[in-house]
């Protein structure tokens, strides 16, 4: 389901609107097409460079696909408004960068414990504070996982091109419906303001993911329960007459206020996070290049992927044993598969645009079997292949010099 | 006037799981939802097509008192989560219940754009000069030289004038009342209810326990006497010297407008675009 009940009027108005075809556009544009084509139909933000050219396009599309845009006061009544219209079954959307994401981090701990689904961009750009505004940067890895308090599972995605952009920012929605969850899109501002082509898809070759409705009135007595044994609760939208109540404070599966009952808690927040650990499968993605004989392994994601992948074909080319994995969901990080690649690989490089973020992750999952080295670059310049392969070429004399030893 | 006895109220919309309520003895804001839930029940509005909004505080605890679909938010953001769900279903009526620091100090700038747009919302505000559940802090509306815990020598700064600040950002109906004038603010409710727009009723509500007892009005009774004597009908502030009205709160109904409300405007402004785009109706 696109939207509330006009499927077929929706797709006729996606075709006509967007044919099918090649355009050329920026990453930010990717992204709010992506949207439309996921079915998002309610837009609230702040303008902030990256990230300000999401909002116009939105600004300028939904009112053609009966949607709605509001320019909200700040960010943190851009993301209020977005919980609000989500809760009357619009998927929706909004979009901002490292300043404006700090102040939605309140209320994405809100969506988080009340499995509010919405799409949350970040295009990340240069800080802390206000920054390099107009450069982009990958600096927002943790803030995604961690950034508003509390115990909490986030699911967040990370584009590398803008026509991927487009396709992660569907797959965003999916997710995010599917389980509930508020999803990050984590994108940069690079990748935002780079133009590209990319293949524009009929609406019917997209596939797209609607939140569980209550089947009956007994199902929709618990939005906060396990009703299907899949973790998931179906979702009663407002207006029903299920007179649903749903708050920030720790609820009952009725979702009704129980903050003194310790099991009611544990239940509730402990099911949150089960429901996306249960399911990681189908939330993990990621890509391989060259991993079947690794020595070399290169973790990198985001704008910083694809010098990888450059440095990684100019480094075989040189008969260096390279390979790459680009984690598209970022968060829940997908260490097994690194921690299996780790145990035929001499050492594992990082590229990133911060000052070594991911990597983090990276060491929470391989420790001490492999060196782990950072390649970082910031000031708001993109990593070059050059950059990387120079990484890579040193890692190879020094672990040649190794096994001479 | 015929009044329902209360517990047939009580019986139609409360939620009885979740009795009894958080208010101490002798708060106002049990009055107040009693005349909210009065004027719902009055004007025979569907159940079903109200959402209840509301952040943090006392008085955002009603939401989960109600049998209404409700959205118990974030402190300060209720009207920004109304806007979302206003907008993306102008069929349901949205009911904000807010405190005084809620609405005016973390909730301000929410307040203000949310009035300056003219959001089709009805807000019934909660006055009681304190944050009562915090136990008892000076609040933007604290008049000055009375007493919070963080205030203990008196407030030094000028209270907001909520009323006076929504007539001023637009909104299409303002009123204030007492929990005392029951009858008006039954009536002025209603009259929120049934227009478009933004629509606020602010009432002036004891809070014996957190404010009351530091500025020796210690019981719900005494501060209701209070408001008698600092409270002037707006009819009769008209003639009345900034020197008389000095440390006077007025009420009565302060605006009464039909200015074209933030849904009739985005429906407005989505024909503008067809018609200037030449999109296909």
């Amino acid at each position: 389901m696109i939207i509330r009940g006009d499927e077929p009027e929706q797709i006729g108005l996606l075709k006509k609107l967007y044919p099918k075809g090649n355009y050329f556009m920026q990453g930010d544009e990717a992204i709010a097409y992506g949207a439309l084509f996921a079915g998002c139909r309610f837009y609230a933000g702040y303008p902030i460079t990256p990230a300000s050219e999401i909002a116009e396009t939105m600004a300028r599309e939904l009112p053609k696909l009966k949607g709605y845009y509001i320019q909200m006061e700040d960010e943190i009544g851009s993301i209020a408004a977005v919980v609000g219209a989500s809760w009357t079954g619009l998927k929706s959307m909004t979009a901002t960068s490292g300043p404006g994401f700090s102040l939605m981090q309140e209320n994405l701990g809100y969506a988080v414990f009340t499995e509010t689904p919405l799409v949350l961009v970040d295009v990340q750009r240069s800080g802390p504070s206000t920054g390099q505004a107009t450069k982009g940067a990958q600096g927002d890895f943790f803030q995604a996982r961690w950034g508003t308090h509390g115990d909490h599972p986030i699911i967040a995605i990370s584009p590398t091109s803008v026509e991927d952009s487009f396709w992660e920012t569907i797959r965003a929605f999916n997710l995010s419906e599917k389980f509930r969850i508020p999803v990050i899109l984590l994108a940069d501002g690079i990748i935002g303001h780079t133009r590209e082509q990319i293949r524009i898809p009929d609406p019917e070759e997209v596939e797209i993911i609607y939140r569980k409705l209550p089947a009956n009135e007994e199902e929709a007595k618990y939005p906060f329960g396990d009703v299907h044994g899949d973790l998931v609760p179906p979702m009663p939208l407002f207006g029903n007459g299920y007179f649903t109540h749903v708050t920030g404070s720790t609820h009952k599966e009725n979702g009704l206020r129980d903050v003194y009952t310790p099991e009611v808690h544990d239940r509730l927040v402990r099911r949150l996070h089960k429901k996306i650990e249960v399911h990681e499968k189908e939330i993990q993605k990621w890509e391989e290049y060259y991993t079947d004989d690794v020595e070399i392994l290169l973790v990198s994601w985001g704008v910083s992927a694809r010098p990888s992948l450059g440095a990684v074909i100019e480094a075989r080319k040189r008969g260096i044993k390279a390979g790459l994995i680009v984690p598209k969901t970022v968060h829940p990080f997908p260490g097994k598969r690194i921690r299996e690649l780790s145990k035929k690989a001499h050492v594992i490089l990082v590229p990133e645009m911060n000052l070594g973020q991911m990597i983090l992750e990276v060491q929470r999952f391989v420790r001490d079997e492999v060196p782990i080295i950072s390649v970082n670059k910031i000031g708001g310049v993109p990593l070059t292949v050059e950059d990387i392969l120079k990484e890579i070429e040193s890692s190879a004399e020094r672990s040649r010099h190794r096994s001479a030893d | 006037m015929y009044l329902k006895p209360s517990y047939e109220i009580r019986e139609k919309y409360l939620r009885k799981d979740m009795l009894p309520t958080i208010f101490c003895p002798g708060c106002g804001i049990g009055a107040v939802l009693q005349y909210t839930l009065r004027a719902i029940d009055d004007l025979g509005l569907n159940q079903d097509e109200i959402v209840w909004v509301s952040g943090i505080g006392c008085s955002s605890r009603v939401p989960g008192y109600v049998d209404f679909d409700g959205l118990h938010t974030t402190h300060g953001r209720a009207l920004a989560f109304a806007t979302g769900i206003k907008m993306a279903n102008p069929d349901l009526k949205v009911i904000a219940f807010m405190g005084d620091g809620d609405a005016a100090a973390i909730g301000g700038n929410h307040l203000i754009h949310a009035i300056r747009r003219n959001l089709d919302v009805t807000v019934i505000l909660i006055n009681n000069f304190t944050y009562g559940m915090t136990g008892g802090q000076v609040a933007p509306t604290t008049p000055k030289g009375l007493k919070g815990t963080t205030a203990p020598y008196g407030s030094f700064e000028n209270p907001f004038d909520i009323a006076e600040l929504a007539v001023a950002a637009g909104a299409n109906y303002v009123a204030r009342w007492s929990v005392f004038n029951y009858l008006q603010g039954i009536n002025s409710i209603k009259k929120a209810l049934q227009k478009r727009g933004f629509t606020l009723v602010e009432f002036l509500s004891q809070c014996p326990i957190s404010f009351g007892r530091r500025n020796r009005l210690k019981t719900g009774p005494e501060l209701i006497k209070w408001y008698q004597k600092i409270t002037v009908p707006i009819s009769k502030a008209k003639n009345m010297s900034p020197e008389e009205l000095e440390g006077k709160i007025v009420i009565g109904e302060f605006v009464d407008r039909d200015r074209p409300s933030l849904i009739e405007e985005y429906k407005a402004y989505k024909k503008r675009a067809k018609k200037m785009m030449g999109w296909e109706e």
